[in-house]
């Protein structure tokens, strides 16, 4: 028999094989014993896949301290927690399948959220379909809270306090009568466009001058002609959001085209490490940032931020992003509802989850009626001698913001 | 779009950046395309794993440099690897797809690039990479022309490769039995010649082009592995417009290609710039379509 | 095999179709998503398998359509049930008129430069689909939401979806049957000779491919409504998901056949859906793997290889040699 008869007939008996599979899968049950499942989207695969590696270490490292801790008490029994994972490999369609499989066929009560707000934004009509609470750490996007979910809950700050920091200090450096110029370049995707619909409310409310606008598309992997605008206008402050891959290449191309911009702001620089990968060319950088090892918040179960940061490196070998911190919280407030709530009715830890007051070593937790967190600020770091310093807001900031960025033929 | 093009005309030195950034990236797309018309004028198939070599070659100069090798010398290893790659990869599939319609071949390349897009994503991580390499920046007549120093070296080092490669297909044994094949495979393999072999070493050659590109795009710009498939399509453009056999016309319309898309992106907005590329690839297949068909012939 | 055994095989699937929703509830959506795939396999193949253009673009409908239906629903403000006929049918509309206007410049291309050039539209058409404001850009659109006070969405998308595939299926048929079908092929075996005899070719093409528009707009529609969200370049012209599975799809079962599509999106959705749940990671390099093991080794697909192996059951004889 020749290879491809071989394989012929394999494939046949496979498709046979497969088509019974499928038939069996069936549904099991969301407590099975003592474990309480969660479930969860992440993006293994795509564009996506480091930030939801990082945010699967955060919801692993969480469940194994609380499930260590003695897991949850409910009913005066004690549960361990335990997350079914999918790939939604970083596309919508199949986040929206995903949710519709944990739920259906999985048969989980309870959600936690995927990485990006393009992605929860194609799962929380799916959740709030089937009336299943999820708490989701990695989709800022304001635009969630305003479809009306009862079923969803964020505890990271949304996007348009990403950035208000950057443009509240840039606003702070103007001088007399002087209209400060603001320059945008984002990402083309839910989350950068959110931000930018903040940046904006803000500058106008600042009475800012908006002189460049670009949106870029995310295959983009060279933004010199948005940079060639920023030579002619010279905008005061340039605003720059597209996750990782945007931060990595505004530092890099400004760098090297020389570009002068007396004050620069970014999302996810620790995502990009821009730091470590750019060194002197990202000193002066503003950074937009949902937490920070150093500041003062603490629980019980991590002890500080810090404790938190450190046990996180020890477990994986490398410094926590805020991603892996956010999505650490999301499991410890589920955790907490469901003793609060006394029960593992969707319904009833929804209530719980509505009522929740606490504070995390990832900052307090207290959803309004849109299920956002407005307990916790966001927090702007500036790169300054090659180590991020909080600059913003004033009572936690470390140090002076350092205005205006040197020229590059100064530096 | 109007604001873009009033600002070109208030400061001109802006449109002689936008090309002059756009000739450099230009010379990656020339490089890639010669690897294309190489490949489709002697094996008859279109590669449309082309961007994925590319983004390979990226990867390899990544991986080289963290290993301690200085940057520029990334740029022949990450040839030789991609070398070793394109035989392998010929050897495994493409030699049975060879002979086979021309949408066959698009498949079975189509399968590849998503096979070599999703190793690297487990392989390497999808974040956006990029290598350092300590050269600064350009600037000429009083800061109106600013260009990185790595982007100059990569825009000359592609011309160089390219030179080479055309010399090797005039002056060397293989370059000319690869010729020969190209120009009738049957004839070729009556005068002794092992077309299997020029198969082979073409497709090698072309991936080896693409991974001397790919390097060239790390240091000077940044990858991650999704970048392929425009690449492909570019190198395709220029192909099209360029036709198979002529080197010179490859490389200037590379090059062209680099800064009217540079251009593009400012005008239209950088929302549209890759959109142009795809557009403007339908635009001039359509067209040049229209003319033959004004013949009554079509483009074959 | 024989009439009875055929319409056995028939009767039963269209049983097992009509109850599935029933006995899985759980997999609905997935079994929707099937129907939908069916109608992606069956549409590429009319102009794939029976008339030899191979488009890699026809993902463009599909877009075209989930944004128009979504659109309409957005500016008509009707009742839902309402506003979502109203909007399938003008995706269905729309799809095929853009298929006429870029026929005339697209269908005059041909082989791999046809199939590169609608590679060429679709990927465009995400693009600019992602700077377009009043579809909402790069932050996409979301449908209204069913009224969820009705119960039975999936059961109600299942069989939407169902009917659109059943339509596809007999109206292609009943198409393939006609000179319609004949003129098809006759382009696929000698477009030139086939124009010579006199054969209308440009409307044969453009009527094609309107067709096939029509019933990837109405999916597109429906896909919208049952995805809740529509994001430019992942769910409505997903080149490099749909708009490659088609093409598989319809190999993968057997291209120029009305059941090879049928066939070929059954056993791809299957064991796209294993490679996913199994796989974890590494499905997309599984799904690699299948492309090329499919294009190298099953050309003919799982019909063609049938068809050599046991043309009795295609009604063919094949004489012993004595």
């Amino acid at each position: 028999m020749n290879l491809g008869n071989v394989l012929r007939k394999l494939c046949v008996v496979l498709m046979t094989a497969a088509l019974t599979a499928a038939m069996t899968i069936g549904a099991s049950a969301n407590v099975e014993g003592d474990t309480v499942y969660l479930g969860a989207a992440i993006s293994l695969t795509g564009k996506y896949s480091t930030n939801g590696a990082h945010t699967r270490k955060g919801y692993d490292l969480a469940v194994e301290q609380i499930n260590a801790a003695g897991g949850v008490t409910v009913d005066g029994r004690a549960y361990k927690l335990g997350i079914i994972y999918y790939d939604d490999e970083s596309t919508p369609a199949r986040g929206a399948q995903l949710a519709e499989r944990l739920i259906q066929q999985d048969g989980v009560k309870f959600i936690l959220g995927p990485y990006s707000s393009g992605l929860t934004r194609a799962m929380a009509p799916i959740t709030e379909k089937y009336g299943i609470p999820m708490v989701e750490a990695n989709g800022a996007s304001i635009s969630l809270f305003r479809e009306g979910y009862k079923y969803l809950f964020a505890v990271l700050s949304t996007t348009e306090q990403y950035l208000q920091g950057a443009v509240a200090l840039a606003a702070e450096t103007a001088g007399e009568g002087q209209t400060l110029r603001l320059g945008l370049a984002m990402e083309n995707d839910p989350f950068s466009q959110d931000v930018r619909t903040g940046v904006i409310a803000d500058a106008e409310r600042l009475g800012m001058r908006v002189v460049i606008d670009d949106k870029l598309p995310p295959e983009l992997n060279d933004m010199s002609a948005t940079l060639a605008k920023v030579r002619a206008l010279r905008p005061d402050l340039l605003v720059v959001s597209g996750h990782a891959k945007g931060a990595a290449l505004a530092i890099r191309q400004i760098a090297d085209s020389h570009i002068d911009v007396p004050m620069l702001a970014l999302t996810h620089c620790d995502a990009a490490q821009v730091i470590e990968k750019f060194a002197e060319k990202a000193e002066f950088a503003l950074c937009a940032s949902q937490w920070a090892p150093g500041l003062a918040y603490s629980d019980e179960l991590f002890g500080s931020a810090r404790d938190f940061a450190d046990l996180f490196e020890a477990t994986f070998d490398y410094a926590p992003p805020y991603q892996s911190a956010e999505s650490a919280a999301a499991v410890m407030v589920f955790a907490d509802a469901f003793e609060r709530a006394g029960s593992f009715d969707p319904a009833v830890v929804r209530d719980a989850l509505a009522e929740t007051d606490m504070m995390t070593f990832y900052g307090g937790i207290n959803f309004d009626d849109a299920g956002r967190n407005i307990a916790k600020p966001m927090v702007l770091f500036q790169v300054q001698d090659g180590e991020y310093r909080v600059v913003y807001p004033s009572d936690a900031s470390e140090a002076e913001l350092r205005h205006p960025t040197p020229r590059w033929s100064e530096r | 779009m109007f604001e873009n093009l009033q600002l070109l005309f208030d400061y001109p030195s802006l449109g002689v950046d936008l090309v002059a950034n756009g000739l450099m990236i230009g010379a990656i797309f020339a490089l890639a395309a010669f690897g294309m018309a190489l490949v489709w004028g002697v094996l008859g198939i279109i590669n449309i794993a082309q961007g994925e070599f590319v983004m390979l070659g990226g990867f390899v100069a990544l991986t080289a440099a963290g290993l301690g090798v200085p940057p520029l010398l990334t740029v022949p290893l990450a040839a030789i690897a991609l070398f070793i790659l394109g035989w392998g990869l010929y050897r495994l599939v493409i030699f049975r797809v060879v002979d086979r319609d021309l949408f066959v071949s698009l498949l079975a390349t189509f399968g590849l690039s998503i096979i070599l897009q999703q190793l690297s994503n487990e392989i390497f991580g999808a974040d956006v990479r990029t290598l350092e390499t300590g050269l600064g920046t350009l600037v000429l007549f009083d800061g109106q022309i600013v260009l990185a120093e790595i982007k100059l070296v990569s825009f000359v080092t592609a011309l160089t490769v390219g030179l080479v490669l055309w010399v090797f297909l005039k002056r060397a044994r293989l370059g000319q039995a690869i010729r020969a094949t190209a120009q009738n495979a049957r004839a070729a393999r009556i005068l002794g010649i092992d077309t299997d072999r020029v198969y082979a070493a073409t497709y090698a050659l072309n991936a080896a082009l693409c991974g001397a590109a790919g390097s060239l795009v790390v240091m000077a710009w940044t990858i991650h592995p999704y970048i392929g498939l425009p690449y492909t399509v570019r190198s395709f453009l220029v192909v099209i417009v360029a036709g198979l056999g002529n080197i010179v016309a490859v490389i200037t319309a590379g090059l062209g290609l680099g800064a009217l898309e540079n251009l593009a992106g400012f005008i239209l907005g950088a929302e549209y710039q890759i959109a142009f590329v795809f557009v403007l690839m339908v635009i001039l297949l359509v067209g040049r379509n229209l003319w033959l068909r004004r013949k009554r012939e079509y483009l074959k | 095999m024989t009439k009875a055994q055929k319409y056995s095989l028939i009767g039963g699937g269209l049983f097992l179709s009509l109850v599935a929703p029933f006995l899985l509830p759980q997999l609905a959506t997935q079994l929707t998503m099937l129907w939908l795939m069916v109608v992606f396999a069956l549409t590429w193949d009319t102009l794939g398998g029976q008339m030899g253009y191979n488009s890699f673009g026809n993902i463009l409908f599909f877009g075209i359509g989930a944004y128009a239906c979504a659109v309409l629903q957005r500016d008509l403000g009707l009742d839902y049930f309402i506003g979502l006929a109203v909007g399938l049918a003008f995706a269905g509309v729309l799809s095929s008129l853009v298929a006429i206007i870029l026929g005339f410049g697209m269908l005059g291309l041909r082989g791999h430069y046809f199939a590169i050039g609608t590679l060429g539209l679709g990927i465009a058409a995400g693009e600019i689909a992602g700077g377009w404001d009043y579809v909402g850009a790069g932050s996409g659109m979301v449908p209204p939401l069913y009224p969820t006070a009705l119960a039975g969405r999936e059961l109600f998308f299942y069989f939407l979806m169902f009917a659109l595939a059943l339509a596809t299926f007999f109206i292609l048929r009943a198409l393939y049957a006609t000179k319609f079908g004949l003129a098809l092929n006759a382009i696929r075996d000698d477009e030139d000779k086939a124009e010579a005899m006199g054969l209308q070719t440009t409307q044969v093409k453009s009527f094609a491919w309107a067709v096939s528009a029509l019933f990837l707009g109405i999916g597109g529609g429906l896909a919208g409504n049952l995805l809740g969200f529509i994001d430019p370049r992942d769910v409505a012209f997903a080149g490099a998901t749909f708009g490659v599975w088609m093409v598989l799809m319809a190999i993968l079962g057997g291209k120029g056949t009305v059941w090879g599509p049928v066939i070929g999106a059954v056993v791809f959705h299957i064991t796209q859906e294993l490679f996913w749940t199994y796989l974890l990671g590494w499905q997309r390099v599984a799904l690699g793997l299948l492309i090329v093991a499919i294009v190298v080794f099953f050309p003919n697909g799982i019909l063609g290889t049938l068809r050599e192996q046991r043309p009795e059951w295609f009604g063919e004889k094949v004489e012993e040699r004595a």
